[in-house]
């Protein structure tokens, strides 16, 4: 597997670096020279305690030993992969390759992908703002019917020099009423491109600028526990497109619901008494679970990462934990628990789930989907999930095989599978 | 002052008429303008007159397929948004009649879009200019059109 090819090597190289032997090394790291030597080759996967050992002897992050810190950008390049012709001919089976000699180019190359990503949506975005505006539509005409007939009239009196000076006077005269026509309609079109999102800032998608928002004050927002929550309007009103704005009042309210529910102090005691199960804290504040999972992810430098979609599947909120890749567009794992908890309303669904990256991780998950009715009874039944993820260490329990999302997972055999993988293995 | 009376159109169309006949142009070519906005409909008639041409206007697109019928122009030059009926719809029903089939059409239009002008081919227009167009191009191109 490429997987461990590549950790094999960086600890060759990295060793070579140093300027130590292999027998050193090994002796350093508590293992015998040869079990290294095939290490280095590749022969065998290294991870766990030994990758600890041997990286505390180089000096060295494990994280980085594993490539684990290059994970999300190879998952960019993959997905640089993906965004291309379908027959760009990119070694997909050497991209770990590509990163570990060239970093710096591997780095370039995903960050212009998701420049590439984000200007594509913003010409969407303007093609559909041309395509179905009929306001900007009829406005430009009517600037290019003036604008034509001012070039046509002022062309006919620049250019024809032995004019009547009775057509001269209805030329002049015409030009005159075009050009209050194209200044009435300039203004017009300038007043209505100022009040509505300028174009080029909406280049990330309102969710995500939200997101990158919330995140900035580390998810946690500490003038909804006083109740002051008015104060971050003008840090709202900050946010690059009114939809953005729109999600994080929403939250913002959400946020202070919960915190009226779970006041923030008596909240962390009854999390130190009982432990971080979501319904014993429910049960504790007579509360419903949903607000307990997003308190529980949004406490100050909390562990726990959270999605959360709605009745359609959509994922409508993403706090990442590293190593868990969530997908930024497009629908996830139809595996995650998330979705299992979505079909079955009102029930506890736990599960340890291991992902797809090349360093197979494993994270606890808890998921719970709640129904609300819209309109009462006879109203419309909205249900929304939301799913805890934490790392988990050391477990031996048999893990439920989960991906980020079919275009980029390599699990070939999935019976889940929706459509096949950029991923030359799992096709 | 947006648009000049009949009789003054008659009048200098005449005229012009006449100063094409002094320069012993033995042709004079007939072309309609079916053109909604009034003062471009008069500039274009201004250029192409002053080039030898008998112009007729038309500013809706209601009864144009008749005057087309009773004129008989060598070239029609219409506006692709029209009151009354577009100018895809015109161009549609003098390709449909046999006598017009092979008239050449020239479409003048703010919408340079893509599928305006995918339309308009489709549609059998001989010949797509996008607004804001320059006077030489306007005469250039119809005088190809009749084979001038």
């Amino acid at each position: 597997m490429p997987i461990a090819a590549l950790t094999g090597s960086r600890i060759r190289e990295r060793r070579v670096l140093a300027g130590m032997r292999q027998a050193d090394l090994a002796a350093r790291a508590g293992m015998s020279a040869s079990y290294l030597n095939l290490i280095e080759h590749n022969r065998r996967r290294v991870g766990g305690d030994a990758l600890t050992r041997l990286a505390d002897a180089l000096g060295l992050d494990p994280a980085l030993l594993a490539g684990r810190a290059q994970d999300g950008l190879i998952e960019d390049l993959r997905n640089a992969v993906a965004g291309g012709p379908s027959e760009s001919g990119a070694e997909l089976d050497r991209v770990e390759d590509f990163l570990g000699h060239f970093p710096g180019w591997a780095g370039l190359l995903a960050g212009q992908h998701q420049r590439l990503s984000q200007l594509e949506r913003a010409v969407e975005a303007l093609n559909d703002r041309m395509t179905h505006d009929p306001h900007l539509s009829a406005t430009l005409h009517d600037l290019l019917s003036a604008l034509s007939a001012v070039r046509a009239t002022a062309g006919i009196l620049a250019e024809t020099e032995d004019i009547d000076p009775h057509y001269r006077k209805r030329f002049h005269a015409n030009l005159h009423s075009d050009a209050e026509r194209l200044a009435a309609g300039a203004e017009a079109l300038v007043a209505y491109l100022d009040t509505s999102d300028k174009p080029d800032e909406r280049l990330a998608l309102p969710q995500e600028e939200f997101e990158a928002w919330l995140s900035v004050w580390g998810w946690h927002l500490s003038e909804v526990e006083t109740g002051n929550e008015s104060a971050l309007e003008a840090e709202i009103l900050g946010l690059p497109s009114a939809a953005s704005r729109v999600l994080a009042r929403a939250w913002v309210a959400q946020a202070a619901a919960d915190a009226a529910v779970l006041p923030l102090a008596a909240f962390q005691a009854a999390l130190q008494e009982l432990g971080a199960d979501p319904a014993l804290l429910a049960a504790r504040f007579g509360s419903g679970l949903l607000p307990v999972f997003r308190r529980l992810a949004m406490l100050p430098g909390s562990r726990f990462g959270l999605v959360v979609c709605d009745g359609s599947g959509t994922i409508t909120f993403r706090k990442a934990v590293a190593d868990f890749a969530l997908p930024r567009f497009g629908a996830a794992c139809p595996l995650w628990p998330i979705y299992t908890a979505l079909s079955r309303p009102m029930s506890a669904v736990s599960a340890i789930v291991e992902t797809a990256g090349r360093m197979a991780q494993r994270f606890g998950v808890q998921a719970y989907c709640q129904v609300t009715h819209a309109g009462g009874f006879g109203g419309i039944e909205l249900r929304e999930a939301a799913m805890l993820i934490w790392p988990v260490v050391g477990t031996e329990t048999a893990a439920l095989a989960i991906g980020s999302t079919c275009r980029i997972c390599p699990r070939g055999a999935c019976a889940a599978r929706r459509e096949p993988s950029i991923l030359s293995d799992a096709v | 002052m947006s648009r000049c009376s009949n009789g003054l159109l008659t009048a200098v169309a005449f005229d012009l008429i006449v100063w094409a006949g002094v320069r012993g142009e033995a042709i004079v070519p007939h072309v309609l303008l079916i053109e909604d906005e009034p003062n471009i409909a008069e500039a274009i008639r201004f250029v192409l007159a002053r080039d030898g041409w008998h112009v007729s206007v038309l500013a809706q697109g209601t009864g144009a397929v008749a005057e087309v019928a009773r004129l008989r122009p060598d070239l029609v030059i219409l506006d692709l948004m029209l009151p009354g009926m577009s100018g895809l719809e015109i161009v549609g029903l003098l390709r449909a009649d046999p006598a017009t089939q092979e008239l050449p059409v020239m479409m003048l239009t703010a919408k340079g879009l893509e599928r305006d002008r995918d339309a308009a081919k489709r549609a059998g227009v001989s010949l797509f200019m996008t607004k804001p167009f320059a006077n030489a191009d306007v005469v250039a191109q119809a005088r190809g059109l009749v084979g001038l």
